[in-house]
């Protein structure tokens, strides 16, 4: 069977210096991660007050976003809602045009690249720039992120360094990192004071009070959200906790969780444009809240956990997948057991249901996930979903799409032996009486195995003699 | 602490059944050792886990049936495998929520133990190493390791045996890449990954790989031996039979 992602992995998979960084990356994280969390009771409980406490949000999802839309106005925010990515465009775009802007700075933000923002953008003749070091580094390259947190993780320094020598020959070669930071800040602070708009993410946003959180650590993010006179933020609706003190105990597990820092750098709270007497800030403040099929999500009981996600990139970093495939491979904005989620349920089970085959449910993201999102459980249901013949009874878009004939055969046939003891003994009897006549070639498994070997004789014919109490 | 039940139901998982039959033997002369009356209800087959994890969830509700039927009496059920323990206990509960049989399900689900689990926390099983020194690897099961939570128990049982000596390998707690169907969906990810366990294991140098699931150990050793030159690998439950005099007595 061969597929877009299978060819893609097949092609990652045959890069050894992209796989060897992925390594070296993923060991890091996953050990900074754990230096972090010695006491693994405390742990546990700061995953399930966090997992409460988004969970809690996400229970009166409705009201909350009501509230943090009325508060955010009254603060001087201006609040757009977008159905779909392309409506989000749209509402920037219209900022944009209504500011006269020809060029936007951008914080790093995975729902801008979820609307494919800098495509549409460009198309119109605006120049988008990313601030961020590692989205700086794969804008250079024309390349898309390849983790949510790390987007330029798949390359190395030497590669990064070529890199910066190729686009910037005027400037010295150097591997040095620092030096190449330097070289970065450089370049961005004056299209920090020249760009007319910024654009970022959002962390948390906090009904309560009206106010927009925002993680990060390189001072970009606050630069881009300050130094224009306009800030553009971008979120999904599924982002809103319900009170300030929410805060605390997510910022501290999804900092830990994702870098393994106690704290980041920066942690920016942003609560209005720049009021009279102030001598920084931007003059106007916008938020464009993205749904982009989360409300379908939201509709389904069991699905809805996939919406308690914070985007630490826990999951991806300890995903055994991940680490050999790398994030390009998914195909999707979102790797990763996240990506293989979400993306799925966003863009159909038709489009992007592989992914959810694309694990061996071995459970390591879920064990790790801050806020107790199951994975492997939500994998299993897409699966279902995929080949479930009583469509109408889901809402997952795709539904039912990746059933095949031979396939359902197969499972068919399968269930009626298994559920017929006699005819299913009877095969497996023959099967290891005549274990000689088996093929020895079984496809993809034995190109790096060998055939499993059956048994001389089943553990059913041997327990015979076992005296065990055959009832 | 609950008395120690003399009379338990074993389930024998179809890999055992088909692959290593020597596993599924050992451990019922382990529990019969111990005083154990064990029952074996020869109508069993499989424990619906590759349609579960399919998402053919009528056809593995079918099967499951069948099983649960075979285990009326409320006694313990004893499973020498992590995933088929923990399909039984975990999601034979999701499989038939809202089903009229789901309380037989969810009663069954309450009563299976994992082999080492059973051996360790309920039997309290002490063991005398009879065995020349050893030294081993060990590969819990992701199921054992998480869905169980079971994966220090093989750890002590192996630590009661004198002369043998456990080796650990880097990224110990890795999935193998076997993950039932997904070796056969994603056959190219799964090599990636049994090829990587199978250098860690082998840098340890070790004589032996001891594992309590099946499936990883033949997709392991599959791998192992298509190199040539592969570490022996076997059950825990027949290594501890071996190691304790069993195949002598
Ligand atoms: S699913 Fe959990 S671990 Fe993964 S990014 Fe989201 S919060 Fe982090």
């Amino acid at each position: 069977m061969s597929s877009e992602f299978r060819n893609t992995v097949r092609a990652n998979l045959a890069k050894p210096e992209v796989r060897a960084n992925f390594y070296r990356a993923m060991d890091g994280l996953m050990t900074r991660r754990l230096d972090q969390f010695p006491d693994k009771v405390e742990l546990e409980r700061l995953r399930t007050q966090s997992m409460a406490i988004r969970a809690n949000a996400l229970s009166k999802l409705p009201e909350l976003l009501e509230t943090l839309e009325a508060n955010l106005t009254r603060n001087g925010i201006q609040v757009h809602w977008a159905e779909t990515a392309e409506q989000g465009n749209q509402i920037v775009q219209a900022i944009l045009e209504r500011h006269n802007a020809k060029s936007i700075i951008k914080g790093k933000s995975m729902v801008s690249e979820e609307m494919g923002m800098n495509h549409f953008l460009e198309a119109l003749g605006i120049e988008c720039l990313e601030s961020d070091l590692g989205e700086f580094i794969i804008q250079l390259d024309g390349e898309t992120p390849s983790h949510i947190i790390m987007p330029a993780i798949h390359k190395n320094r030497v590669q990064i360094a070529k890199l910066f020598h190729e686009k910037f020959p005027d400037i010295p070669y150097t591997e040095d990192v620092d030096e190449l930071t330097q070289m970065a800040r450089r370049i961005l602070r004056d299209k920090f004071y020249a760009a007319p708009v910024g654009l970022s993410g959002v962390n948390f946003m906090v009904a309560e009070t009206g106010t927009l959180c925002l993680v990060e650590n390189e001072g970009n993010g606050r630069m881009s959200t300050t130094a224009p006179s306009v800030h553009i933020a971008v979120t999904g609706i599924e982002k809103v906790v319900e009170s300030l003190s929410d805060v605390p105990p997510l910022l501290s597990i999804l900092t830990r969780s994702a870098t393994g820092q106690p704290i980041t750098t920066y942690f920016n709270m942003i609560s209005s444009p720049r009021k009279p007497g102030e001598k920084d800030g931007p003059e106007a403040v916008h938020l464009v809240l993205l749904d982009n099929g989360r409300s379908n999500i939201y509709s389904d009981p069991e699905l809805l956990a996939t919406l308690r996600c914070i985007r630490c990139g826990a999951c991806i970093n300890h995903c055994p997948v991940y680490v050999r495939i790398g994030g390009h491979s998914y195909g999707t904005v979102y790797p990763g057991p996240i990506g293989s989620i979400l993306e799925p349920q966003k863009a159909g089970l038709d489009v992007h249901g592989e992914l959810a085959q694309a694990s061996t449910l071995c459970g390591a993201c879920s064990e790790v996930c801050p806020v107790r999102i199951p994975i492997p459980s939500i994998l299993n249901r897409l699966r279902y979903d995929g080949v479930r013949k009583d469509t109408a009874n889901t809402n997952t878009v795709g539904s039912g799409k990746r059933r095949t004939l031979s396939e359902a055969a197969t499972w068919k046939t399968w269930a009626w032996a298994a559920t017929h003891p006699t005819i299913y003994h009877a095969g497996s009897t023959l099967a290891t009486r005549f274990k000689g006549m088996l093929p020895t070639n079984l496809g993809a498994w034995t190109t790096v195995r060998s055939a499993p070997k059956l048994a001389e004789s089943t553990l059913h014919q041997q327990a015979k003699h076992l005296g065990v109490d055959h009832e | 602490m609950p008395p120690t039940p003399d009379t338990i139901y074993f389930f024998g998982t179809c890999l055992v059944d088909l692959m290593y039959p020597q596993a599924g033997v050992s451990a019922m002369q382990l529990l019969q050792r111990a005083g154990v009356k064990v029952i074996f209800p020869p109508a069993q087959t499989c424990c619906g886990q590759p349609a579960w994890n399919s998402g053919y969830r009528d056809e593995a509700r079918s099967v499951a049936r069948a099983q649960i039927a075979l285990f009326p009496k409320p006694i313990p059920i004893v499973i020498p495998s992590g995933s088929c323990a923990g399909m039984m206990k975990v999601h034979y509960p999701e499989l038939f929520a809202g089903q009229p049989d789901e309380a037989q399900a969810v009663d069954v689900a309450s009563r299976v133990y994992e082999l080492t689990e059973f051996l360790v926390d309920v039997l309290h099983i002490e063991l005398q190493d009879l065995g020349e020194p050893l030294t081993v690897a060990v590969h819990t099961s992701c199921s054992a390791r998480r869905e169980m939570g079971v994966a220090d128990k093989i750890e002590s049982l192996l630590g009661q045996l004198s002369n043998v000596q456990r080796v650990e390998h880097a990224r110990k707690p890795e999935c193998c890449g076997f993950g039932g169907t997904f070796a056969v969906k994603e056959p190219e990810i799964s090599a990636a990954m049994v090829l990587d366990k199978v250098t860690h294991i082998r840098n340890t140098g070790v004589d032996r790989l001891i594992s309590q699931e099946c499936g990883c150990l033949m997709n392991i050793g599959g791998a192992m031996a298509k190199q040539g030159d592969a570490i022996p690998h076997q059950h825990i439950a027949e290594f501890l039979w071996e190691r304790t005099g069993g195949n002598a007595a």
